[in-house]
């Protein structure tokens, strides 16, 4: 290694002295190193994983997990694939909620804002406890994002569950019995489905697609050899 | 040294870089590096396939392993089946949900099963948009020439202009559905330019595209009450005479096989990331292990460019936890710089996957990257820069999920650059199909990254989203017509009885397990 590449090498103290901390998985205590993530951890501890892992990326919300740190009365949500152990940690997954998912066909809602109560009556009985918001491992305002539903502002409710990753961890905490997350997600697609504007220039362009406005270009492109389609490539801007 | 110091180069030659323009490799430089650099040239990490319809084929060895593979299957399996539908999805992903409403909307009955819940994917991670010739000053045709050009001429060109064609009517479709892509003032799409193409096409949600997408299509099954198996893996396919006829499945809660029989069948069982080709880390999902493929070739469907993977050129190096994540390319499309240890710029940034992955490696190789005490390598990718070129709070409003995703480690991506090195992302090659998605075998269609032909030898950023919908619109379109005009085959395991002949007169005896279904991550000892 040349004296350059000595010199850049970042400090990771942890890697060097891995250093084990003790965490609580699911009521069993474990050694795992520090800093691997509560996922990592528990294949480290030796467990097969069929639940509760998807994506591993922070996307699907497959690992929604509960977890307390030490001496911290506060039980708290996150993404086992997304949070590092730390010593004295106690977390397990969350088991599937069976929360009730309303069954529409969208391209026929007649009254989108007025149906929202016929499919989830519930929706408006939200006694404002917050719960939902502060289980929220995407930060997302939840509570307010259930009044803005209930009042007909869509639009800012699709703005603001666009980070919602569908973990469901606002639902089991629901004192009035509302899925948020589900009642964003039919918010957000009514939203885009009857609320938005029409983008004109998509229409435009499939008509020139069914019009055969491109089959001479195509035609001139298909019938190419190697080289010439090559040419073409190169001479793209 | 500490992470700050190391940083310090990176914004003292910011504005220096700021004013530099990096211009894109010749054709000869480009592939004089990519043979230099790029892994899918590593000779060693490959060997020829011995039996089966790509005999003497080379491919990587963990996927050579596992297309030789034994079935879990014993021959003397009772095929009474559980399940029967016109068509059977096998796979919860982005593919799997277009082919199974698109043949749901044609009246076909459906199952769709899925190893994981509905959803668990590739899909829903990605965050760059989808590729879709739009805007005034693109067309299909250039859209074709494009992701041709990112292909190295390898792609097929009818799946190719089909896909391209296609993309404005899946727009209007995701429309209709109620995904929210990001719009213009005037209310029109909005597009951002991807690497390697020459017009701005990208069709984004955020940086959340995949994510919308998936939810969407999701909640969609789920409302047209699609027949559903889910933590139900795919381990072996059924045949009549050659035909398709159905798939026998494990349950993974309690082991037992599940016979589902259906007149036609669609693989959308995504790609091989955590087979971890070559040691690389992956950006794909938990159950990326290549299981269709190793089911369709079996069965004796044949692949193609299963010799080359793409390898993103930006996965998080630093801290170590978010090892696999992928930093999205928007920030390069955005305009962020690659920058290595002597605080330099040494590839243009809006170049292909393949060519700014080879020369991050090339960069490492030589001495000029930054290494962490996990004894990784990377390069800085210089996120600030956005803030100061686009002004404060930049990053926060469109790379929201970037943010987020190292705030928990406590970094802010907008005062530090990030580490970055490449990671293994997506499988070019697959099942060879047709344009209907039908594979060579008869009644097996393949959707989605299981799929080949399509992307030639590396794709282009934005076109797997894009090519999910149509190809998995047209395989599910496409059985469920044929469907209502035929009966369903008989089940047999013959092409198993063919298959473990064939491996026994090559003298293989595989002590390997395929499909693989889940990775063994779980610690042993």
């Amino acid at each position: 290694m040349v004296a350059e590449e000595r010199d850049n090498v970042i400090d990771q103290p942890e890697v060097l002295r891995p250093k084990m901390v003790t965490v609580e998985i699911a009521g069993k205590k474990y050694d795992v190193p520090e800093g691997i993530t509560l996922m990592k951890a528990l294949w480290y501890t030796g467990q097969e994983v069929v639940r509760g892992a998807g994506c591993l990326g922070g996307f699907c919300g497959a690992c929604a997990t509960y977890y307390r740190t030490k001496d911290d009365p506060k039980v708290k949500t996150c993404l086992a694939c997304q949070m590092a152990v730390q010593d004295g940690m106690s977390y397990s997954m969350m088991p599937p909620f069976p929360a009730r998912k309303a069954t529409y066909d969208m391209a026929t809602l007649q009254d989108p804002k007025q149906d929202l109560f016929t499919l989830y009556p519930e929706a408006p009985l939200c006694r404002n406890c917050n719960a939902c918001t502060e289980a929220c491992p995407q930060k997302i305002d939840v509570r307010e994002g259930v009044w803005k539903a209930v009042f007909g502002d869509f639009k800012s409710v699709s703005e603001m569950f666009m980070d919602c990753v569908m973990c469901g961890m606002c639902t089991p905490v629901c004192i009035a019995d509302i899925a948020p997350n589900l009642v964003a997600l039919y918010v957000s697609r009514a939203q885009g489905a009857h609320f938005a504007e029409k983008p004109a220039r998509l229409d435009k362009r499939i008509g020139e697609i069914e019009n055969g406005k491109y089959v001479d270009e195509w035609n001139r492109v298909l019938t190419m050899n190697d080289a010439e389609l090559t040419k073409a490539c190169a001479e793209l801007k | 040294m500490d992470i700050h110091r190391l940083q310090e180069i990176v914004h003292q030659t910011r504005d220096v870089r700021r004013k530099q323009t990096i211009p894109k490799y010749s054709p000869a430089e480009r592939d004089q590096l990519i043979k230099k650099y790029h892994p899918d040239f590593r000779e060693s990490a490959y060997r020829p396939i011995k039996f089966g319809p790509n005999t003497g084929e080379m491919t990587v060895r963990e996927l050579a392993a596992l297309l030789e593979g034994e079935s879990p299957v014993p021959p003397d399996l009772d095929l009474k089946p559980d399940y029967t539908a016109d068509i059977l999805v096998v796979g919860g992903g982005g593919a799997g949900c277009a082919a199974a409403l698109h043949a749901h909307a044609q009246g076909a009955s459906v199952v769709l099963a899925t190893k994981l819940r509905l959803g668990d994917s590739n899909t829903v991670m990605a965050q760059g948009g989808m590729q879709i010739a739009v805007a005034d000053e693109d067309s299909p045709v250039t859209h074709f020439l494009d992701t041709l050009k990112g292909g190295h001429m390898k792609n097929d060109h009818q799946l190719l202009k089909t896909m391209v064609e296609e993309g404005p009517a899946i727009a209007k479709w995701l429309l209709s559905l109620g995904v929210l892509f990001d719009r213009d003032a005037d209310g029109n799409l909005h597009v951002k330019k991807g690497g390697g193409s020459t017009k701005p096409r990208l069709v984004t949600c955020s940086d959340y595209t995949g994510l919308e997408i998936m939810r969407v299509l999701k909640d969609e099954v789920l409302n047209q009450q699609i027949q559903l198996l889910e933590f139900c893996a795919a381990v072996e396919l059924l045949s009549d005479n050659g035909a398709c006829t159905g798939a026998v499945f494990k349950d993974l809660d309690n082991h037992r096989f599940v016979i589902v029989a259906a007149k036609g069948v669609i693989l959308a069982t995504g790609g091989i990331g955590r087979l971890h080709i070559q040691g690389f880390p992956t950006s794909n999902h938990y159950g990326a292990t290549g299981d269709g493929l190793s089911m369709a070739y079996r069965m004796g469907a044949r692949l193609m460019h299963i010799d080359t993977f793409q390898y993103h050129p930006s996965g998080a190096v630093y801290p170590e936890q978010l090892i696999g994540a992928l930093v999205t390319e928007g920030i390069r499309s955005e305009g962020g710089h690659l920058v290595n240890a002597r605080g330099e710029r040494f590839v243009n940034e809006l170049d292909t996957r393949d060519v700014v992955s080879s020369s991050i490696i090339r960069e490492c190789e030589e001495g000029r990257g930054i290494r962490t005490m996990a004894g990784r390598v990377g390069v800085w990718l210089d996120t600030p820069l956005l803030e100061v070129e686009q002004g404060p709070g930049t990053l926060d409003k469109h790379f929201p999920a970037m943010v987020l995703q190292y705030e928990r480690f406590g970094l802010d991506i907008s005062k530090d650059p990030v580490l970055i090195y490449p990671t293994l992302h997506y499988q070019n090659g697959g099942v060879k199909i047709d344009v209907n998605g039908e594979s060579d075998v008869k009644h097996l269609f393949v959707a989605g990254e299981a799929s080949g032909g399509l992307h030639g030898r590396n794709r282009l950023m934005g076109n797997s989203l894009l090519d999910l919908m149509v190809f998995g619109k047209r395989s599910g379109t496409t059985a469920a017509h044929r469907a209502r005009s035929m009966k369903q085959g008989n089940l047999t395991l013959d092409h198993l009885v063919r298959f473990r002949s064939e491996s026994k007169r090559h003298g293989v005896s595989s002590t390997i397990v395929s499909p693989m279904v889940l990775p063994a991550y779980a610690r042993k000892e």
